[in-house]
């Protein structure tokens, strides 16, 4: 079908809303992001196929026909977007259980090495001095 | 011998629905994910066999044929992936028994991890068997769904917040991989791999390559490629050891795998292979210089995991046969080498109670059996000879002078010294965690004392890693095989179609 520039600019408002929610630190905003790209690219498969009637023979002339694959395809795609949906939000519940927010927060290993970096230190006890330091 | 190709993937998932069914009764669900999981791996020696004597197996599911409904394929590559991935889930299985037995089951609770791994297994294979880029997709979402919840087991605060980057990422990986595929179907109006390679060579050549640029991201992602690749140290050492070392010998190689079949079959003629060749040096250096500043075992091994992927793409980026073939080789190599790692990291922390370097010390006299389990694959992944990491080193390298241009002698350089320093790292544990005197924090005597379940099956492995080297001249013939299959597109085509596309 030729591309229709509603379609378009909807697809593209989704896609950018959907990059910048992804961006955000809170589990939440990230899965409502996600929520929001997943109907962007679903609305992007839909732009790949051809419009008409619906594919059923007997219904109409076989030329009109809607193509039935990208539909298909969106179908599939909402059910493993419902999916992960469902175990995001499960995933920022048990977050917010355990840590009292949904927030992601840095690598404990990463800060602590990047702290031993600053010190101008090795990891691990390698380094003599050090080692004798600790012990 | 059709029907054997849609086995792999249908037995694993009737395994997890069985295995659902038995939640409580750990005894026959160990029965029925070793019986499963054995009979896929004997399966996929068969399609071996069957795709390199012989034309691929090729299965239109359900009836529907080519073009309209959905095609699995065996072929060599594919086969091949099939044997040496199930035979390391198998392995796995075993051990992650013999740890949850050994543990009282706290580690890895019964009704949930067996389901989930069959789960996983079907995903993996599915995706390795995948003709069609949809169904590929579906294979990538199948294995990437059971390891969201393998990685977040127990719910433990450290898991879930791993877990949480580890899931956004991958999510994000799908969401790319999806729009790539909105878009070649708007484009070509097929996703049949096969019917893809005329229709895609008849686009214009700024369309293939945007094309070629998402499934690369959205593939590269998922196989870890350096810029990225940092969520991959952050989130597989929390998980339970042998969670771990089925994720870090499987998951990245399935985006690898998918890479190569993409390349070679819809991308041919190495538009991408300088971007490739650039992403493989810095993977290759900047994992390794990660890995060389980790204090902890597991990280460590994250690191060289990411590190060695860069060998993989600097085969597939020389786009020449030997090239193709020695990275085959290498993909082999590194998923057997990578897993035994993990599981030997596993039994480190089993017996020195911690993977943090300075808490432990003296393992070698504490326990010799670990010492050896740790050090043949360590030196395996560094590339001492005569082990096969090697071989493949060996092959890359000379794949690389052969080609002769700047590019491919900066990767060889680049290889080497990546070689060395995972020299450099596996020594640096193998130093503190085994020959130090040991500090007081680490259990002596025989109190903890390593079940056999675990200790067997990292040795089958090792074993296994070691048997590379042996079988070394038949493997490389048939990843040369597939390599001359792989660049010689219709071979492809022509076992699906018979003829030409329709």
């Amino acid at each position: 079908m030729t591309p229709n520039l509603v379609y378009v600019v909807v697809i593209g408002v989704l896609f950018a809303a959907g990059v910048s929610m992804v961006l955000e630190r809170s589990l939440t905003r990230v899965l409502m992001g996600m929520i929001l790209l997943g109907n962007g690219v679903n609305l992007l498969i839909l732009l790949g196929g051809k419009a008409g009637t619906p594919p059923i023979v007997g219904l109409g002339p076989d030329e009109e026909m809607a193509d039935p694959l990208p539909q298909i395809m969106i179908l599939t795609a909402i059910v493993i977007t419902l999916g992960m949906t469902a175990f995001l939000l499960a995933l920022a519940y048990r977050s917010w259980a355990m840590s009292g927010h949904d927030e992601v927060q840095d690598d404990v290993e990463d800060q602590r090495i990047m702290q031993l970096a600053e010190r101008d230190e090795g990891s691990g006890t390698d380094d003599k001095d050090h080692h004798e330091a600790v012990r | 011998m059709n029907f054997l190709v849609p086995l792999p993937v249908v037995m694993p998932l009737f395994g997890a629905a069985l295995t659902l069914m038995m939640a409580g009764k750990p005894r026959a669900q160990r029965t029925v994910s070793l019986t499963v999981l054995t009979a896929t791996l004997l399966v996929s020696c068969a399609l071996l066999y069957f795709s390199t004597t012989d034309a691929p197996l090729v299965v239109a599911v359900g009836g529907w044929s080519a073009p309209l409904g959905i095609v699995l394929i065996a072929d060599q590559l594919a086969a091949l992936m099939l044997v040496v991935s199930s035979a390391v889930t198998l392995c796995v299985l075993v051990y992650s028994i013999g740890q949850g037995m050994a543990d009282g089951h706290e580690e890895t609770p019964l009704s949930v991890y067996h389901p989930t791994y069959l789960v996983l297994t079907a995903g993996v294979t599915n995706a390795f068997l995948a003709g069609d880029l949809f169904n590929l997709y579906v294979g990538f979402e199948i294995l990437l769904v059971a390891s969201y919840v393998l990685l977040t087991i127990g719910g433990t605060e450290n898991r879930i917040r791993a877990g949480s980057t580890y899931v956004v990422v991958s999510l994000l990986s799908s969401v790319i991989f999806l729009t790539a595929i909105g878009l070649i179907y708007g484009a070509t109006g097929t996703l049949n791999l096969a019917q893809l390679v005329e229709r895609l060579d008849a686009l214009p050549d700024g369309l293939r390559l945007i094309l070629q640029g998402m499934l690369l991201l959205a593939f590269g992602i998922k196989a870890a490629v350096f810029p990225l690749s940092s969520w991959l140290p952050d989130s597989y050492p929390t998980a339970p050891a042998p969670v771990t070392a089925v994720f870090a010998g499987l998951l990245t190689k399935v985006g690898v795998y998918a890479i190569i079949r993409t390349e070679t079959l819809l991308f041919p003629g190495g538009r991408a292979a300088a971007v490739l060749l650039i992403l493989g040096l810095l993977t290759m250096v900047i994992g390794i210089l990660g890995a060389v500043a980790q204090s902890d075992i597991k990280r460590l091994l994250s690191f060289t995991l990411v590190s060695h992927i860069g060998y993989l793409l600097f085969g597939v980026g020389l786009t020449t046969q030997l090239g193709l073939s020695s990275a085959i080789f290498y993909v082999v190599h590194h998923i057997t080498i990578q897993t035994t790692l993990f599981l030997a990291a596993g039994l480190i922390e089993k017996r020195g109670g911690s993977t943090a370097l300075d808490k432990l010390g003296g393992l070698a006299k504490l326990s010799p059996v670990l010492a050896i389990l740790f050090l043949i694959p360590a030196l395996n992944l560094a590339g001492i000879p005569p082990f096969s990491g090697f071989i493949g080193k060996l092959g890359l390298v000379q794949a690389g002078v052969a080609d002769g241009g700047v590019l491919p002698w900066l990767l060889v350089a680049g290889g080497i010294l990546t070689s060395l320093l995972t020299l450099y790292a596996v020594a640096r544990v193998w130093n503190l965690a085994f020959w130090r005197t040991p500090p007081k924090s680490v259990p002596s005597g025989s109190s903890s004392l390593l079940p056999p379940l675990m200790v067997a099956p990292t040795m089958a492995l090792v074993l296994l890693g070691v048997g590379l080297t042996v079988v070394a001249g038949p493997l490389f013939e048939v990843g040369d095989q597939a390599a001359s299959s792989l660049m010689e597109r219709s071979y492809y085509v022509q076992a699906v179609f018979g003829g030409g596309a329709p």
